[in-house]
C-alpha cells in the first residue's frame, strides 16, 4: 500500500528523466545508503571482513563487467585480468610516489586498466559474440602471464607477491596491516557509492543509449550513424576502469596483499560473469544482487549450515557451492533470463498496482 | 634482438632437425587432444546451435566417472559400459532440464546455461568421486605404455606408445562419426537439423530426440578424450583451463566444420609448442598459456569466418 | 520542426548513377541510375529480389557498389559509410523492424538524436549542467515526434512488447528524430492491416507536407504506391526497367511483364 505513485505528477522533463522517478524509490535508496554508513560499527569484524567488504568489491567489478556485457553486449572473459592491471598499477604507483595519497592512486589505477582494456577491445571492430570472448581470453591469459613473468610489476619481491604498504588518510591508517576492517569498509563503501552514481549517470544518458543500441541491433545502430568502434572502445574503457578500480580495492583494502596470480585468475573472471548473469544483464542493481547471491551462498554453506547443526566439511561445502551455483544459473535462466533485477522490477510493478492484477 | 627473433630459431631448427621433429610431434599430440574437445563442440553447435562451454568439463566428468567407478570396485569393462550409460543419462537430462525450457532463447542465454552445466558437473563429480586428482586406469583398459625411440635425422626422437594409440583412436573415431553422419537415418536427420531447425521440424524430425543423440555423441567423444588425456596426466578438473584452448581451435576451424576442428587443433597444438620451444625463452618462457589465443586472435582479424567458413554477408 | 507549408518539388537532391553491386557472383544491382528531387515522394518498386533493399543499402552507405557514383546534396562520394550518410541527413527504416528491443519507445526515438548530442563525456558522467540541459532539449523535440505519431501512451513501454504496427510507427519516429533531409522507408506498410496502412499513409504524407522531407520508399502495395508517390522507379533483376509518374509506369509493358512473370 505504501508503494504508490499516485499524486506524483511530473511537470518538468528533468523530473521525469530522473534516475528514480518514483519518490518511494528515492527514499528507499537513501535509507539503504544511510544504513550502510550507520550500522557497520555495530557489526563484528567477521561480518565486515568476510561479508560486506567482499560483497562491495564484487559488486563494483560486476558493475564494470555489466557496462560491457550487459549494456553494450560484448562478452568478456578477461575481467580478472583487467582487475589485475588495476591492482598492479596501484602498487607500482604507490611505491614509486609514496607521498601521494593512496586513494588518488586507487582511482587513477583504473585508467591503466582502461588503456589495457581499449587495446584488447580493438578486435571488437571485426569480431563479435563468442569470437570476442576468445579475444578477451587472450587478454586474460596474457595478463596473468605478465603478472608472473615481469618482476618489475611486483618490485622484484622474492615472493612474487604484492606487499601492501601502510598508507593513511588524515593520519588514520586506511591501507596496510594497521587499518581496521571498519575503516577499510568505509573507504570501499564511499568509492562504490560514488562510482555507482557515475555509472548510473552514464547509462541513463547519451552514452548509455548508444551502448544499448549497439547491443540490441548493431547494424541498425551503425546505419543511424553510430560509430561502432568508438562506442565499443568507450565501453571497454569505462568497463575496464571500473574493473581496474575494483582490482586495486580488492588487493589493497580487502586482501591486503598476496600473490596475484591466484587472485586474478580466469576463475575470478567467470565468477564475476556469473554474478552479472544471475543479477541481470543490463542492470546496475543486478550487479549488487548477483554479487550478494553468489558471494553469500558459499559463506552460508560454509559457516551457516554448521552453525545450524548441519555438519559440513570444507571440501564438501565447496562441492555443494559448485552444484548450487550451477543449478541456480540454470534455474534463473529458465525462470527469468533477465536475472534477479528483472524479477525485482516485476515484483515492484505488481506492488504498484496491488491489489489489482493489472 | 631481431636476430634472435627472426633468424636464430630457424637456424636451430635446421641444425637440429631431430629436435624439431620431437617438438612437432609433441605439438601434434597436444593438437589431437584439442581437436577432440573441439570436435565435441562442433557436433553440438551444428545440431543445436548451442555453444557448449561445458564440453571440457564433460571430458573430465566422463574420465572421473570411469576412474571413480573402478575405484569403487567395478571391473574396468563394466565401468566403461556404465560410464557410457552415465553419459547417455547426462545427455537426456540436459535436453530435458536445460535445453527444452530454453528453446528459442537467444544464443547467449543458452551459452550461459552451459556455464551452469559446467559448474553443476564439477560440483557433482567432486561431490561423488572426491576432489583429489586420480590416475587413469590405463592398464585395465589395455592401453599401451612405454616409449619408442626412433633413430632419425642423426638424432633420437622419443615417441610415447600411448600417444600413437591416441592419434589412431582419434582418427578411427572421426572416421566412424563421418560414416554415422553420411549413412544412417539419424545422421541424415542431424544434418537436416544443422541446416535449419524449422525446416527439419516441418518434415517431421523430432528435435528433442536429435538433441539427446547429439549430446550423447558429444559425451562419447568426451569419454574417449578423457581417457586419452587422463592417461597422459591425471584426472582432475584442473583440465578445464586447458580445455578452454578448444576455443581458439574452433575459431581457426570454424564452429561448424569437423575437418576444421581437426586441422585447427593441429595448427594450434604445433604452433604453441614451436612458439614455446623456440621463441618462449626470449621472453622468459611460459607463453604456451596464451599463445594459442593470440594465434587465433591474429587469425580472426584477417579471416573472421574461420578456415573453412564462408564469407558472411551482413543483411538488414 | 518548422512546417514548410506549401509543398513544391525542388531540385535534384540525390543522384544515383550507373550503380552496379555484386555479392560474389550474384548481381544484385546492374547499372542503375535515377534521381530524387527535393520534397518529392519517390517510390522504388519491383518483384521480390529485384534489388530494392540493396539499393537503399547502397544509398545510405552500408553496401559499397563496385561501380557507379552517388551524389547527395551536390557532393559526390563514391564510397561513403553509414556514418557519413547519417550525419549528412539520410535516415531510414527497415524491412524487418530493427528497433532496439531492450529499450523503451522514448529511448528508441532518443537514439535518433544521438548524432546531434555533443556535450562532452565529462558532463555525461555527472548528468548535470550542460548534459542535463541537452537531454531535456532533445527530449522536448522527441516529445514533438511522439505527439505527431500519436504514441504518447506507449512512451515508456519496452518496444519488444509492442504490436507490429506500433513498432513500425516507433521506427518511423526514430528516423524522424534524426531530422533527415532524405528519408528512406523500406516497406513501411508490409504486414499491416488496412487501418494501420491508412494511418501510415497519412503519416508519410504529413511528414512530406509539414516538414518538407524528401522520401524514398519501397512498397509492394500498388494502390498505396500509386496514391502516394510523385515518381516511381521500377527494378527487376537488379536492372531499372521503368522510371516515371505512377500513370506512366502503370501502363509500361515491361513493368506489367515483370509483375506477371512473362519470360523475356
Amino acid at each position: 500500500m505504501l508503494y504508490r505513485e499516485a499524486g506524483q505528477f511530473k511537470t518538468r522533463y528533468e523530473a521525469d528523466m530522473a534516475v528514480f522517478p518514483i519518490r518511494q524509490d528515492v527514499i528507499g535508496i537513501a535509507l539503504i545508503i544511510a544504513a550502510a554508513y550507520i550500522l557497520p560499527p555495530f557489526l563484528g569484524h567477521f561480518v565486515i571482513g568476510t561479508v560486506l567488504i567482499p560483497f562491495l568489491v564484487f559488486s563494483l567489478a560486476a558493475m564494470g563487467l555489466n557496462l560491457l556485457t550487459g549494456y553494450t553486449g560484448l562478452l568478456s572473459l578477461g575481467t580478472a585480468g583487467f582487475m589485475g592491471v588495476g591492482a598492479y598499477a596501484c602498487y607500482k604507483l604507490t611505491t614509486l610516489f609514496p607521498e601521494v595519497n593512496i586513494l588518488v592512486w586507487i582511482l587513477l589505477s583504473g585508467f591503466f586498466a582502461a588503456a589495457v582494456g581499449v587495446v584488447f577491445g580493438l578486435p571488437s571492430l571485426r569480431i563479435k559474440g563468442f569470437y570476442l570472448a576468445v579475444a578477451t581470453l587472450a587478454a586474460q591469459f596474457f595478463l596473468e602471464w605478465c603478472f608472473v613473468r615481469i618482476p618489475w610489476l611486483f618490485n622484484y619481491n622474492a615472493s612474487g607477491a604484492i606487499e601492501v604498504p601502510s598508507r593513511a588518510l588524515f593520519g588514520l591508517p586506511i591501507v596496510g596491516p594497521s587499518a581496521t576492517p571498519l575503516t577499510r569498509y568505509y573507504v570501499i563503501l564511499t568509492i562504490v557509492v560514488g562510482l555507482t552514481w557515475i555509472a548510473s549517470n552514464i547509462v541513463h544518458g547519451r552514452v548509455g543509449r548508444t551502448w544499448m543500441a549497439v547491443r540490441d541491433m548493431d547494424i541498425a545502430a551503425e546505419l543511424m550513424g553510430i560509430r561502432l568502434l568508438r562506442a565499443k572502445l568507450l565501453a571497454f574503457a569505462v568497463s575496464s576502469y571500473f574493473c581496474g578500480v575494483a582490482g586495486a580495492v580488492m588487493m589493497f583494502l580487502w586482501y591486503g596483499g598476496g600473490e596475484a596470480k591466484d587472485t586474478f585468475s580466469i576463475n575470478l573472471s567467470f565468477t564475476i560473469l556469473f554474478m552479472v548473469i544471475i543479477g541481470g544483464l543490463g542492470s546496475l542493481l543486478g550487479a549488487f544482487f548477483g554479487a550478494a547471491l553468489l558471494h553469500l551462498m558459499p559463506i552460508f554453506l560454509k559457516f551457516g549450515l554448521p552453525a545450524m547443526g548441519v555438519p559440513l566439511g570444507g571440501a564438501t561445502a565447496e562441492h555443494l557451492t559448485h552444484i548450487m551455483t550451477g543449478a541456480l544459473i540454470i534455474f534463473f535462466l529458465i525462470v527469468e533470463p533477465h536475472g534477479l533485477a528483472r524479477l525485482w522490477a516485476t515484483a515492484k510493478q505488481k506492488l504498484r498496482l496491488w491489489p489489482f492484477p493489472h | 634482438m631481431l636476430y634472435s627473433i627472426f633468424v636464430d630459431p630457424f637456424v636451430q631448427m635446421v641444425e637440429l632437425p631431430d629436435l624439431l621433429v620431437q617438438v612437432l610431434w609433441e605439438g601434434v599430440v597436444a593438437g589431437v587432444l584439442y581437436a577432440l574437445i573441439a570436435l565435441g563442440f562442433v557436433l553440438i553447435f551444428k545440431a543445436s546451435g548451442v555453444f557448449n562451454f561445458a564440453q571440457g568439463i564433460m571430458v573430465v566428468f566422463a574420465a572421473l566417472s570411469l576412474v571413480g567407478l573402478h575405484e569403487n570396485g567395478v571391473p574396468a569393462p563394466l565401468a566403461l559400459v556404465l560410464t557410457v550409460a552415465i553419459m547417455y543419462a547426462l545427455a537426456w537430462s540436459i535436453e530435458r532440464i536445460v535445453l527444452r525450457p530454453l528453446v528459442n532463447q537467444p544464443d547467449i542465454i543458452l551459452f550461459m546455461a552451459t556455464f551452469g552445466i559446467s559448474y553443476l558437473l564439477i560440483g557433482l563429480g567432486e561431490f561423488i568421486f572426491g576432489g583429489q586428482p586420480k590416475m587413469m586406469i590405463t592398464d585395465q583398459l589395455m592401453l599401451p605404455r612405454g616409449a619408442i625411440d626412433l633413430q632419425i635425422l642423426g638424432g633420437r626422437v622419443t615417441v610415447q606408445k600411448l600417444d600413437i594409440a591416441a592419434a589412431v583412436i582419434a582418427g578411427m573415431m572421426v572416421a566412424l562419426l563421418a560414416v554415422f553422419f553420411r549413412s544412417t537415418r539419424v545422421g541424415l536427420a542431424l544434418r537436416a537439423v544443422a541446416d535449419s531447425h524449422k525446416a527439419a521440424l516441418s518434415v517431421g524430425i523430432s528435435l528433442n530426440h536429435i538433441w539427446v543423440v547429439v549430446w550423447f555423441t558429444a559425451g562419447l567423444v568426451a569419454l574417449v578424450t578423457g581417457i586419452m588425456w587422463g592417461a597422459r596426466s591425471d584426472v582432475s578438473f584442473a583440465l578445464q583451463i586447458i580445455a578452454l584452448k578448444a576455443l581458439p581451435v574452433l575459431i581457426l576451424g570454424g564452429f561448424t566444420s569437423v575437418p576444421g576442428a581437426i586441422v585447427g587443433g593441429l595448427i594450434i597444438g604445433v604452433g604453441e609448442k614451436l612458439g614455446e620451444f623456440y621463441w618462449g625463452p626470449l621472453v622468459g618462457g611460459g607463453i604456451e598459456s596464451w599463445l594459442a589465443y593470440l594465434i587465433a586472435l591474429v587469425f580472426l582479424l584477417f579471416r573472421p569466418q574461420g578456415l573453412f567458413g564462408e564469407k558472411i554477408i551482413e543483411r538488414i | 520542426m518548422a512546417a514548410s507549408g506549401e509543398r513544391r518539388i525542388g531540385d535534384v537532391v540525390l543522384k544515383v548513377e550507373n550503380i552496379s553491386l555484386a555479392f560474389g557472383g550474384v548481381r544484385a544491382l546492374n547499372d542503375v541510375s535515377f534521381d530524387i528531387r527535393a520534397h518529392e515522394i519517390r517510390a522504388i518498386i519491383g518483384p521480390n529480389g529485384a534489388g530494392k533493399s540493396s539499393m537503399l543499402n547502397v544509398i545510405n552507405g552500408f553496401y559499397h557498389p563496385q561501380q557507379g557514383r552517388i551524389t547527395f546534396k551536390d557532393i559526390a562520394r563514391e564510397n561513403f559509410g553509414p556514418y557519413d550518410a547519417a550525419s549528412r541527413g539520410i535516415a531510414r527504416t527497415f524491412q524487418n523492424i530493427a528497433l532496439f528491443k531492450g529499450m523503451s519507445t522514448l529511448d528508441n526515438i532518443m537514439t535518433g538524436r544521438l548524432l546531434k548530442m555533443k556535450v562532452p563525456f565529462f558532463w555525461q558522467l555527472l548528468r548535470y549542467g550542460p548534459a542535463m540541459r541537452e537531454e531535456v532539449e532533445h527530449r522536448r523535440f522527441v516529445e514533438g515526434i511522439i505527439e505527431f505519431l500519436e504514441i504518447q501512451a506507449i512512451r515508456k513501454v519496452p518496444v519488444g512488447r509492442l504490436p507490429y504496427g506500433l513498432q513500425k510507427r516507433v521506427e518511423l519516429g526514430r528516423a524522424l528524430a534524426m531530422e533527415p533531409d532524405l528519408l528512406l522507408l523500406d516497406e513501411p506498410m508490409a504486414g499491416m492491416n488496412v487501418e494501420e496502412k491508412e494511418d501510415m499513409c497519412r503519416f508519410i504524407l504529413d511528414i512530406n507536407d509539414e516538414f518538407g522531407t524528401t522520401i524514398a520508399l519501397i512498397e509492394h502495395d500498388m494502390s498505396v504506391v500509386m496514391d502516394l508517390s510523385d515518381r516511381v522507379v521500377v527494378l527487376d533483376y537488379g536492372r531499372k526497367i521503368a522510371d516515371g509518374t505512377p500513370e506512366e509506369v502503370r501502363s509500361n509493358r515491361e513493368v506489367i511483364d515483370a509483375y506477371l512473370g512473362v519470360r523475356h
